[in-house]
């Protein structure tokens, strides 16, 4: 069982609590109505799956119950960071030991 | 129309009880509840109309010591548990924009008490309840065995378990069950 | 006296505390505190099953956790009985029943034991090979008599009586093992000030000191020691020390199960103990102190009853007091077994010999065993071994040919070294490294917030595993941020045990021919010709010689014979050892009972059962339940003599004649408030919401992003700023996550807030002609008529005096109500509304006649009706999706081509042309009966029933083009006859829809 930091309850929390829900940031086309096959399937249908750095979106939905984004290393499984719903994506870097962190966070 | 006989109400854990060496466990008595939605902005104005002070830090409540609790769930929602006055009627005074919701009867509570109080809750929470991290006042949003539930510490070793009226059964169920092995 | 080989003076048992059980039904007497293993052999005895392939008799071989051979089948009574339990850990209580397993028709006579002759059939990879053809044969013949013989012990039949406890703990600093390394750690740590949780799978604490009589620490012997740090750390607040606990299971972000075996060593344990409590801990640090674990020599027929590892005859004579035999020889590569030598020749027991591979043991050694009279064969192996039941003689000589001798013997213990036990190292993601130096794999680079210490670190030196162990401890504490207490220092230790020298794979006696067997891994009946043939056939990867081989991959997951195979494996292939790899430990460490894993989720807490407010009512008035998810409805109320058919019947009739009240209480209610209420019910739903008035309703439909329907229900409007938004029963959460999504992340600027409120509301649906008349004396503040509130209206008010949103709506199309009031108030408006019923003639009803009456209607149900692949314009549905909306979820979706083109499935109304054959829902049909199979399918029941108020079967179904085809014959190929169909509309009863606004 993961522990899943909780950007608005600002604290580690049991997986247990928490939803995951897809790949973050994927925005929703203003003018859906109007946009092509092409673009709806690009949209909706596809999803990157990617082996290293991997944003998703989950939700604490036994706790506060606000969905928020997360980077995590679907290698090592681990959690890089975790952010607020809206806010831009963060960037990470693999550091000399393998493992990710932020860009320009401190050592 | 007056002579239409008022509705009794029939809650949901009438007559139980339960508990073992350590832990009771004790249906809460009917309370008003309301589910309060608003930004943290407008939590001023609110406090101000329930005469209550809204919590905005995760994980903690206040209560005015007389019944009325009013915990945070969440960055614009809070529980507010009154079991005398009526929280809603406040509410509807209060002109900034905000939701509340009458949920009197969506929850039931149970009073988990006693030594082996937390050992109990333990059962079923994964949450860290600790001193260190849950102390007395402390409130969340969390899960307990399969369902979710709210849980208030009132007390050194009173707890409250909030959850929806339908899982109030198991609720009570899986705190009996544990309550057995809270002294382990 | 508990055994003729227990040894008076020895061991730390208490004589007279006797306990007694029986051994596959003989009656034999114990000493508590005694394992099964140690009792056994108190009373000599050492066959105590057959082995899984060849059922070779087998005795134990350790004296711990890793033990592949004493595997029985131990209970207390017929239904408290558990298969494979591990003797060796498994302690004796008063009145115990154990088993042998695998033997027919006895243990010393076992017909199976014929697989030992046919051996030279049944060698690695057999099964792969020999099973093949002809294939007809595998299913009738091949799998039912390798299934037979497949399996060790027999499974209980009977539902477990036990119960069994979840904990979820939190800690500091989690310390996994109480031996010397361990309880340092835990102690340091502990003394810091950290949160501690020390386990044990053993039933006392002091790990090797079991066995090792000859180490002090602090002045003490080490044993003594350790059961004073024990209860040092018992006495603090801020300590947990669990014994006869198992780390099984070591997860992500140190979450590490752990088993408590709580009341398996009790004669007579307390009813309300749990049989075993899963501990799930959360450490901040894990100090792992999982010592190691010492290998056997592998070399012909080392599998005799009798032939055993060194520390584990070590440990039962110096803490069980039993001797293991009367005449013991030795077999080693390692300085420990001659320890073990010394103990049991001081205590009175023969030693005829002690061979060890190595040239030139420690001459100190050698020197020791002179002196006590021991024989000393240096640079010589034992060839092989004799004795059918039990071991009686060993041949010992060099491998290099030249004579032998035959020495008597009827116990052999052994030992190739010890291996450290890294599987909670390597659970926690950590890659082992070889250390060349050592020659064996130690833990590398720590991945999560976890240390090892002690002899699973490679570290033999009990001076220096103390030591480094305390550091670690207080270490762990203060990075899991405890600013450190009082200073401590570390215990200061000495030993008389070494544990130098070691071999892996196959030692002088395992022959290179193919008719010798050294057993590599005693519990999957694995030689080393096995692993070689296995390399020989092509397997050069370690993964793929341990499935060919099965090596490693029984219950005890190859804790004694992992190393050996893959040197064995190396040797063949001729690279370094660590060139070919080792296989990962995976949780669990060592066997966990389901019950553990489940815990409290069995009978009545496996799932939470959701009953309504009005439910006692329903039970009291005989009605039957259907389970709808976690729901229990009422399905249907059958009165004295009526079968179900006959009671919904009524009940369908009632409505349409009468009225009924129906339990509505389950379906999803949502609020949704805010000024942008409407704009937000805008995007989820397909209809628009601007022009709906307060105090008036709606059917809605929401569909995902894909264009397909995902949900459906009424939503009325109670004020400008808030709307009271019904789902399906099934639906509920999810529609609600699904709201909170887009609310959240897609248009978080609406001001709008949602809230739950499905359990408020009890709901009581008033359905029928006479609903009104009902309702009405009970209603303070609604004006009820036609005009003042006509079909899909809402108002609130009051009904028994208590708050009511009485939605004025119809799901039955006659008309009706849906009473909402506080859910405590249900079952007394409940009873109110049924005094004023029954005697107008209504009746209550249930989810089926609901069923039927919409049906009649062609009310679609979300998720029987449609399938998660259905379009608005596929059920029928169009007229609800707004057509000057520029957004709603799914308004793209549901354009995408696939969406639009003809051929699609519609939703049509299906009357048989047998009135009275009712079609099965999911049955397929088709245009043309007599075509060849595989038919061409053209759609399928969603929906039938048999409709009382049309005196004939009724159905809907999902048909290509179906609404071009109205009027159409079309067929229901069934098992045993075709049925013929029409294609009609929907609407089977009131097509003007008249009714509702009665």
């Amino acid at each position: 069982m993961l522990l899943i930091h909780c950007p608005y309850c600002q604290e580690e929390r049991p997986e247990l609590e928490f939803r995951n829900a897809g790949e973050a940031h994927i925005e929703r086309p203003k003018d859906i109505a109007a946009i092509s096959d092409e673009e709806f399937e690009k949209f909706f249908f596809i999803r990157s799956n990617p082996k290293g750095v991997a944003y998703e979106r989950w939700r604490h939905i036994h706790g506060c119950a606000r969905f928020f984004n997360a980077v995590r290393d679907t290698v090592s499984d681990r959690f890089v960071t975790t952010y607020k719903a809206g806010e831009p994506r963060v960037e990470v870097v693999r550091g000399e030991d393998g493992a990710l962190q932020v860009k320009g966070a401190a050592q | 129309m007056a002579d239409i006989a008022h509705a009794t109400r029939t809650e949901a854990l009438a007559g139980r009880a339960g508990g073992a060496a350590g832990v009771t466990l004790t249906p809460a008595r009917p309370a008003n509840r309301v589910s309060l939605r608003a930004g943290s902005g407008e939590a001023k104005s609110l406090s101000d109309a329930l005469g209550h002070e809204l919590p905005l830090s995760p994980k903690t409540s206040v209560s005015n010591g007389k019944g009325r609790i009013a915990a945070w769930l969440g960055p614009d929602e809070w529980l507010i548990i009154d079991e005398t006055g009526d929280p809603l009627e406040e509410l509807g005074k209060a002109e900034v924009l905000h939701s509340a919701v009458d949920v009197s009867h969506r929850n039931t509570a149970i009073l988990v008490s006693g030594t082996g109080a937390r050992a109990t809750l333990e059962c079923g929470c994964p949450q860290n309840l600790s001193d260190r991290v849950f102390p007395v006042g402390s409130a969340t949003r969390t899960v307990m065995g399969k369902i979710e539930v709210v849980i208030l510490r009132t007390g050194e070793n009173d707890y409250r378990v909030e959850c929806w009226r339908s899982f109030s059964d198991y609720s009570f169920a899986l705190l009996s069950e544990a309550a057995k092995d809270c002294l382990a | 006296m508990s055994g003729a080989n227990r040894i008076k003076g020895k061991g730390r048992l208490t004589p007279a505390r006797t306990v007694r059980f029986s051994f596959d039904n003989q009656v034999l007497t114990a000493v508590e505190g005694d394992t099964l293993a140690s009792a056994l052999l108190a009373n000599g005895v050492h066959l105590t099953g057959r082995s899984f392939k060849y059922h070779r008799p087998r005795g134990m071989l350790s004296a711990g956790p890793e033990e592949p051979n004493a595997l029985m089948d131990v209970g207390r009574d017929a239904v408290r009985r558990t298969p494979n339990i591990r003797a060796t850990v498994q302690e004796v209580y008063d009145g115990m029943r154990a088993r042998s397993q695998n033997r027919w028709p006895s243990l010393a006579f076992d017909v199976g034991g014929l697989n030992n002759l046919a051996s030279p059939f049944f060698a690695a990879g057999f099964y792969y090979k020999t099973f093949m053809w002809p294939k007809a044969a595998w299913k009738k013949i091949y799998e039912p008599v390798i299934r037979a013989a497949a399996g060790l012990g027999v499974a209980p039949t009977e539902p477990d009586p036990d119960h069994y406890a979840n904990h979820f703990a939190h800690c500091d600093v989690l310390v996994i093992g109480g031996g010397a390394a361990g309880l340092s750690a835990a102690l340091a740590a502990a003394h810091a000030g950290a949160e501690v949780i020390l386990c044990d799978e053993q039933a006392e604490t002091g790990g090797a000191f079991h066995h090792e009589t000859d180490a002090k620490v602090d002045g003490r012997p080490g044993w003594e020691w350790a059961q004073a740090v024990t209860a040092e750390l018992r006495a603090m607040d801020n300590v947990r020390v669990l014994t006869r606990t198992t780390a099984f299971g070591y997860q992500a972000q140190n979450h590490v199960g752990l088993v408590e075996r709580v009341t398996e060593h009790l004669a007579n344990p307390d009813p309300s103990l749990p049989r075993e409590r899963l501990w799930q801990v959360r450490a901040k640090r894990v100090v792992i102190a999982t010592g190691a674990i010492e290998r056997h020599m592998v070399f012909a027929n080392n599998d005799r009853p009798g032939i055993m590892l060194a520390s584990a005859a070590r440990t039962y004579l110096n803490h069980f007091g039993v001797a293991v035999g009367a005449k013991v020889g030795v077999y080693t590569a390692c300085d420990s077994a001659w320890n073990a030598a010394f103990d049991l020749k001081q205590a009175g027991v023969s030693v005829p010999a002690i061979v060890d591979v190595r040239p030139d043991p420690d001459p100190e050694l050698v020197a020791r065993a002179k002196e006590l009279g021991i024989e000393v064969f240096a640079g010589q192996a034992v060839l092989d071994t004799s004795g059918k039941l039990r071991v009686k003689s060993m041949k010992v000589g060099k491998s290099s040919g030249g004579s032998t001798r035959d020495i008597s013997i009827d116990a052999l213990i052994m030992s190739a070294g010890w291996t450290p036990s890294v599987h909670m190292y390597s659970q926690s993601r950590g890659k082992v490294v070889w250390d060349e130096a050592s020659q064996r794999f130690l833990p590398g680079r720590n991945v999560q917030d976890c240390v090892s210490v002690g002899a699973c670190n490679g570290v033999d030196d009990l001076r220096e595993a103390v030591a480094d162990a305390a550091k670690a401890g207080h270490d762990a504490a203060i990075a899991a941020g405890i600013s450190a207490g009082a200073a401590w220092t570390a215990p200061e230790a000495e030993t008389g045990t070494s544990w130098a020298g070691s071999m892996m794979g196959s030692a002088a006696g395992a022959g290179t021919n193919t008719t010798v067997k050294a057993f590599v891994d005693f519990q999957n009946d694995v030689t080393a010709k096995d692993i070689r043939l296995a390399v020989r056939e092509g397997m050069h990867s370690i993964e793929h010689v341990k499935r060919f081989t099965t090596n490693g991959m029984a219950t005890d997951q190859g804790k004694t014979s992992n190393i050996h195979g893959l040197a064995i494996a190396a040797e063949m292939l001729d690279k370094p050892l660590p060139q070919v790899g080792l296989t990962t430990f995976r949780s669990p460490y060592t066997p966990v009972t389901f019950g553990a894993i489940v815990n409290h989720s069995r009978g009545d807490l496996f799932d939470p059962t959701r009953r309504t407010p009005m439910h006692g009512w329903e039970e009291a008035h005989g009605a039957v339940f259907e389970d709808v998810g976690q729901w229990k409805r009422a399905w249907y109320y059958p009165r004295a003599g009526e079968d179900m058919h006959e009671a919904v019947n009524r009940e369908c009739r009632t409505v349409r004649e009468v009225a009924g009240m129906f339990d509505a209480s389950t379906l999803g209610k949502i609020e949704v408030v805010g000024p942008d209420a409407a704009r937000f019910l805008n995007l989820m739903y397909t209809n628009g919401w601007d022009k709906l008035q307060p105090g008036r309703c709606k059917y809605g439909i929401m569909l995902r992003e894909d264009g397909f329907i995902y949900d459906d229900g009424v939503v009325g409007r109670l004020a400008e700023d808030r709307f009271h938004v019904t789902t399906t029963t099934g639906g509920a959460p999810r529609v609600m996550h699904h709201m909170e999504d887009y609310l959240q992340t897609e248009f978080p600027d609406l001001k709008v807030w949602l809230t739950s409120t499905t359990e408020q509301w009890a709901v009581i649906a008033v359905q029928g002609p006479k609903a009104r008349e009902i309702i009405a004396p009970l209603v303070e503040g609604i004006d009820l008529s036609n005009d003042a509130m006509p079909h899909m209206s809402v108002r609130e008010g009051k009904i028994c005096g208590v708050p009511t949103r009485l939605f004025r709506m119809s799901f039955t199309g006659e008309a009706g109500y849906e009473v909402n009031v506080p859910a405590d108030y249900g079952e007394a408006v409940w009873k109110a509304l049924w005094e004023r019923a029954e005697p107008l003639g209504a009746c209550a009803y249930g989810t089926e006649t609901m069923h039927v009456l919409r049906a009649e209607k062609g009310y679609i149900i979300v998720g029987q009706d449609t399938d998660g692949t259905v379009t608005p314009d596929d059920a029928g549905l169009n007229w609800a999706v707004a057509r000057k909306k520029s957004d709603f979820v799914g308004i793209r979706g549901m354009k995408r081509p696939d969406l639009v083109a003809s051929g699609r499935k519609q939703l049509v109304g299906l009357t048989t042309k047998d009135p009275n054959i009712v079609l099965e829902e999911g049955a397929q049909i088709v245009a043309d009966p007599n075509q060849t199979v595989p038919m061409k399918m053209i759609g399928h029941v969603t929906s039938a029933y048999w409709s009382e108020n049309c005196g004939r079967s009724i159905a809907m179904g999902l048909v290509i083009d179906g609404r071009s085809i109205n009027g159409k014959t079309l067929y229901v190929p069934m098992p045993d006859k075709t049925i013929e169909v029409e294609v009609t509309d929907t609407v089977f009863v009131d097509k003007e829809g008249v009714r509702l606004n009665g």
